[in-house]
Order: structure tokens, then sequence, then C-alpha cells
């Protein structure tokens, strides 16, 4: 299945808001499996890279092909958890369940084992919007990996978050990484990228400064700009 | 739409029982109690269930006159003959009388209670400034009291608003408003007398020929509103007229007051049945 | 004061003129609600989801129709249903149903109104989301409709509330007709025009007591709604 969406090919992407070309003519492809981590500083694009490849934003120019797909196409295959959780006005369980109503209907125990790995099984049947923001965002991420997607998005989904939930997140993200899942992943947290990343997208001013595997990367960057945000001359 | 009107239509069914007409109906008689005296001694008689609808004697002749009702009940006679001469009622009779009356303060500004007739009446209210309070409402009252102008030769229009009051509602909204303002209205008797809210008002003026209020009754002709139930139109029509109807009309009292009276019985001698 | 101990009278006396009036009005107004709401939410939810031309256009006419005078209402659905009225052969004129009708006119607009404003608000929160999880169509609609449904309910009473407190359209429908089509509010304009301001206050004060539980009852749905987030 993974086959299916890989590789992803994003060319010439451009957007503008306004009068700011926000995405600056994007080309990138990514055709190895595995953690795909995208960084770079505040309004480098990222986000709305994201965006794009899931379909939620419609960019002026160019295209996006994932194997043989459209974005419109591949969108049942896709799954994105937000940086900021959006859980239904229901229990926790409910929220699986109308993620997945064929599931909730042929085997509910499903639904219990996915709050079993975010460690939510005792929350089943509180009111979701109850949980703190750590337990939310787990519950998201159960959510998103119910439909076991090809594709999982993560926009800076561990940002502000207790440590043990970050934990809990990246573990199930690495795992579900091991099981096939593209997983693409933008953090401002160069822990997180160190310890997830299998290769680094490098982002700055709309468009694609770098492209390495992870371990190359950190330990030289090939850009001035990435090399100065990965010593903190540039904040955020 | 239609399944949503057809839905409530069945939601409340009872409506249409055979025995049962409408009757559009002036104000007086409804809020002077006389149909609750009345109908449950009909009901006896004659099986005969009917539902008022007491509106101004205007705006009841023009519901009759679109079939929302199987028996007209109102007071303004050339209106009444207007309505059965284009075709709209099976025939016209008297029904019952009583008068119209001026109510006023007690304290009677205009010092109506002196006068020698209702012309009289009305010119002492004008030259006296007093207010007036009227139904404005195209009502059986209301044509009467422009009548009665007319003929004192006054055009209250130019007042209109200063002195000359127009509520544009019943006579129990415009005797409320008469009341509190303490302004000369026009009123029947019977509306007045069961009225409960006078205060400090009183008749101050009555008794006069030209306030002769007469009541008509006349069943819609079913040619023209194919929905009257014309049997059970004309069965209430006659028992009203008829001399157990007529007495009871008669033997109808509000604190020791009869309200309405029965017509002369010469006036409905020669009705014939249709 | 007098107003208030006849209105206590007639409510411990069981005065069975006063329940029967009362058992209607809320009848009609119940029934009016239902159908209203089975309309006006889905309306709503969907307007407010939904993109196409002259959305907002609808939208504006929907606001534009719930300030609608009661009266104007009466006048169209009475014109609608008179035996010389297109609708007249249902025989419906004078008839409770025909209140009903009346009051569906009159607060399905404000239903829908609300309602959207409420999904809308709701809709920024969720349409990334529903996005992402390929919710659309009927799916979305109900999903909104069940999970606003607290702020909903304050819509619905919103729409009872101008139902069993309006006057001008059902008499016009009604005729007011003694164990007809008397309601409280028409018996309370009856009692006026007889100058028995007392028994009218009586009964507005009734009416009052009804009025006050249903936002009893609104409020504590509201509360039991923060408690979970789920307002």
């Amino acid at each position: 299945m993974p086959s299916s969406i890989m590789p992803i090919r994003i060319c010439d992407l451009r957007l503008t808001k306004g009068e700011r070309a926000v995405l600056g003519g994007v080309d990138l492809t990514i055709d190895k499996s595995g953690i795909t981590v995208i960084m770079g500083p505040n309004g480098a694009g990222k986000t709305l890279l994201l965006r794009c490849l899931h379909g939620l934003i419609r960019p002026d120019q160019g295209q996006i092909t994932l194997g043989h797909l459209r974005v419109a196409d591949s969108r049942d295959q896709q799954a994105m958890v937000f940086q900021q959780p959006v859980l239904l006005r229901r229990t926790a369980l409910q929220n699986l369940a109308f993620a997945a109503p064929v599931i909730a209907k042929s085997r509910p125990q499903r639904l219990i084992e996915a709050l079993e790995s975010v460690h939510l099984a005792d929350r089943a049947h509180q009111p979701a919007r109850m949980l703190s923001g750590g337990e939310q965002q787990r519950l998201a991420l159960a959510r998103a990996l119910l439909g076991k997607p090809a594709l999982l998005l993560l926009d800076e989904a561990t940002a502000s978050l207790d440590p043990a939930s970050v934990l809990v997140i990246e573990s199930l993200v690495k795992a579900q990484s091991a099981q096939g899942t593209k997983v693409i992943l933008v953090s401002h947290d160069q822990g997180q990228a160190r310890r997830l990343a299998d290769d680094v997208v490098f982002m700055s001013d709309g468009q694609v400064a770098e492209q390495s595997p992870a371990n190359q990367f950190f330990a030289s960057p090939r850009t001035p700009v990435a090399k100065a945000y990965l010593a903190g001359e540039i904040l955020l | 739409m239609k399944h949503l009107v057809i839905f409530v239509a069945l939601a409340f069914s009872t409506h249409t029982l055979a025995d049962t007409i409408i009757v559009q109906s002036t104000t007086s008689t409804q809020n002077s109690g006389l149909y609750d005296y009345l109908l449950p001694l009909l009901k006896k008689d004659t099986g005969v269930q009917v539902n008022i609808v007491a509106v101004g004697t205007g705006q009841a002749i023009k519901n009759a006159m679109r079939c929302d009702g199987d028996v007209l009940l109102v007071h303004a006679r050339s209106d009444e003959e207007k309505f059965v001469a284009d075709g709209y009622g099976e025939y016209r009779r008297d029904l019952m009388y009583n008068d119209f009356v001026i109510i006023g303060p007690k304290a009677d500004p205009a010092n109506v209670a002196g006068a020698g007739d209702v012309i009289e009446a009305l010119r002492r209210i004008r030259q006296a400034g007093a207010r007036f309070a009227s139904r404005g409402d195209d009502s059986g009252t209301h044509k009467k009291e422009r009548s009665l102008w007319q003929a004192a030769a006054i055009d209250p229009d130019a007042g209109s608003g200063q002195w000359y009051l127009e509520t544009g509602s019943g006579m129990g909204a415009t005797l409320n408003t008469g009341v509190s303002l303490g302004a000369y209205v026009l009123s029947d008797r019977a509306t007045w007398i069961s009225f409960a809210n006078k205060q400090d008002s009183t008749i101050l003026f009555e008794g006069k020929p030209a306030l002769f209020n007469q009541y008509g009754i006349i069943p819609v002709n079913a040619d023209k509103c194919p929905n009257v139930n014309r049997e059970a139109a004309n069965t209430f029509t006659q028992w009203l007229l008829s001399e157990t109807g007529q007495a009871a009309i008669a033997a109808y009292q509000v604190e020791g007051k009869q309200l309405f009276f029965r017509t002369p019985a010469r006036l409905h001698s020669t009705i014939e049945l249709k | 004061m007098n107003a208030l101990a006849e209105a206590f009278r007639l409510i411990i006396t069981l005065d069975p003129d006063l329940f029967e009036i009362l058992w209607l009005s809320i009848r009609v107004s119940l029934i009016a609600l239902v159908i209203a709401a089975v309309i006006g939410l889905p309306l709503g939810t969907w307007l407010a989801i939904t993109r196409f031309p002259g959305r907002k256009f609808c939208i504006l006419l929907l606001n534009a129709l719930m300030g609608m005078p009661p009266v104007v209402v009466g006048l169209i659905v009475y014109l609608l249903l008179s035996r010389s009225g297109p609708l007249g052969w249902l025989g419906l004129l004078y008839t409770p149903s025909a209140m009903i009708i009346a009051q569906v006119v009159l607060i399905t607009p404000i239903i829908a109104a609300l309602s959207n404003q409420v999904i809308e608000n709701l809709h920024q929160e969720y349409s990334d989301t529903f996005y992402s999880m390929g919710i659309t169509g009927r799916r979305a609609v109900v999903a909104y409709l069940v999970d606003a449904r607290y702020a909903l309910t304050t819509c619905i009473l919103a729409g009872f509330g101008r139902a069993i407190a309006e006057v001008g359209a059902v008499i016009i429908v009604g005729g007011n007709i003694d164990h007809v089509t008397r309601v409280m509010t028409t018996a309370i304009a009856l009692e006026t025009s007889k100058g028995n301001l007392t028994l009218a206050l009586a009964l507005g004060t009734v009416l009052l007591t009804l009025s006050l539980l249903v936002n009893a009852l609104v409020i504590g749905v509201r509360e039991y709604a923060a408690e979970r987030q789920y307002a």
C-alpha cells in the first residue's frame, strides 16, 4: 500500500497571500519511506506546504503527485494531526467511533485498543474536551491512525505538550513508520527532529533550501541559512 | 409543503364534525357573554355546534365573502343588504336590537349629558375640545359613529391624533383607551354593560332613536360557497329567530340589565326557508 | 397583586378552562416547534457549511424573516387557508392546525437563522478536521447538529418562546374560538377587550410562569454542557 503514494513529487508550487509569495516555487521529491521532518524558520512555508499536500489549500500554481495519484484522489490514504487538536463534543471513545463508523460497528474492540495505544483506555468514557492538552493530542493521533493511512502528516503536533505526551506520540509515530506508513512531520523542535528524522527538508522563504539525510543534515548542513538555524542564530 | 400540511391536518382531525358551523360575528355579542349563554341552549335543542369568530363587522363581512363562515351576524344594515344583494348571503333578517350610548368621564367636561340630541352631544364634545376615542376599524359601531359625525357636519379626521383618537381596535380595546384617557366613546350598550374596567366613566348620553342599533343575521350563500353547511346554518338562524331563540335573547341579562331586545314580531314573520 | 392571587387561584383550583387553553397552547406550540426544528435546524446547518452563490442572500433573507411581524404571517396564512384561497380545500382555517402552520412559518426562520450562527462558529473550528477525515454532506450536517446540541436547544427554546407568546398570527388564523382555537394569548386579548384586566393579567402570569420554567430548563442544560466542555 505505501508504494501507491510514493514517490511524492512537488513541482513548482506557488501560493501568494495578498502581495507576498508565501510559497515561491517549491520543488521537492520525497521517494524514501520512513520519517521526513520539515524544518525551517517561522514563515518559511512549512505548514502551508503540508496543507497543500493534504488538499486543505489549493495552490495558485504547481503540481503535486503521490505515486500516480493527484492530491484529491489520495485523500483517503492520508491522515493529518494538527497543532491544535479538534475533538468533537463527545466522549473519547465516541470520537474514535465517529471517525471510523465501520470499525465501530464491526470491531469495537479495535477502538479500545487504539485508546490503549495512546494510554487513554481509562479515559474512554470521559468528555474528550475535558482531557488535558497532551491527552487530547494523543486521542487525535489515535483517531488519525484508525484508518491505517499510507501517509501521516503532523503539523507541529507536539508543540507545547507535556513531555510524557510527547514521548507517547513520538514512539507511536516511530512504530507507525516502521509498519510502512510514510510520515511527514513539521517541527520546530530540533531534539525531536534528531530523534525521529530519517531525512530532513529545510525550508526558508517559501522555498526548499536543502534536503538531506538526517545524520548528514545535523552533522554538516550545506546551506548557510540551515547552519544558522541549527546554531540557534535564527530564533524559531 | 403539501405533506406537511396534510400531516398537520391529521394531527387535528376533530374539527370537521357534521353539524359544526362557523359564525363570523361582531364582537359585542361575544364580549357581552351572549353566546356563552345562547349556544348551550341551541346545542341542546338542535345539536348544532357553533364556532364563533368574533371580529369587527367590516372584517366579518369580508371574511364571509371569502367563504370563511357559514353565518354572518353583524350590525351594519346597509352593508348587510349589499352582501345579500351581491349574492353572498341567502337572506337577511333582523335578529335583535339594542342601542348605542355615549360613554365619558363622570365629570362630563363637554356637558354631553345635557344635550338635546346626539348631534348636539357630538358638537358639544368638539366645542369643549374634549377627546373622543373612535374604533377606527370599519366595524358596525365605527360606521355608525362616522354617520353621526357626518350628520353633525363635523369632520373628525381634521383632528385625528389630536382630539379624535382612532384606536383601530375592537370595542373593548377602544373602551380601555377611552376610559384611561377620560375620552368620550360611542359604544354599543351590551359591551359597555358587561365591560369590567369602567373606572371613572359612565353612560352620559342615551335613549335617542338615532342611536338605535340593529343586529342582522345572514346565512352565507351555499351556492357561492360550497363548503357552507347550509342545513346547519339554517337551523342556527331559524332557531335564533324562533320564539324559543328570541325569548332566550330577551332573557339574557348582565348585572340585572337586559342587553339585547327581540325584534318585533312583524319584522320576521315572513321568513321563508330556502 | 390581585392578578397574582387570581393566577394562583386558577392554578391551585385546577381551573378546567385555564388548563384547556393552556394545554392547547402548549400542544400547538410544541407541534409547531417540532416541525420548525425538523426544517430549520438542517437548513441552518446546511447554509453554514456549504458554499454556493446566493448563500449570503439566503442567510440575509432568513435574518429578515426572523423579524417578520406575526400579523403579516397570520394574514398570509389566512389568505392561503381561506376557503377561497389556494389551500382552502383542506378546510384548515379556524382549526389548531392553522395555528400550527402560522407558528411554523413564524419560527422556522428563527430556528434556522440562530442555528446557522451556532453552526457557523462550530464549522470554523471543525472544518479542517472534518475535511481531513473526509466527512461531508449528510454526515457532516448530522455531526454538527449532534455536537451543537446544547447550543441548539437554546435556539429551539427561543423559537418556542416566540411561538407560545405570539398572538397576532394565531388570532387571525385560529379565530379565537372557545374550546377550539382559544389559546393563552388569544384568551388574554379577549379578556383585555372585555375589560377583565385582572383575569387577563392572571393568565399572563400563568404564561410567564411557563416561560420561567422553560428558561430554567435552558439554563440547566447549558450548565450541564459547560461542565463537560460540550457547550
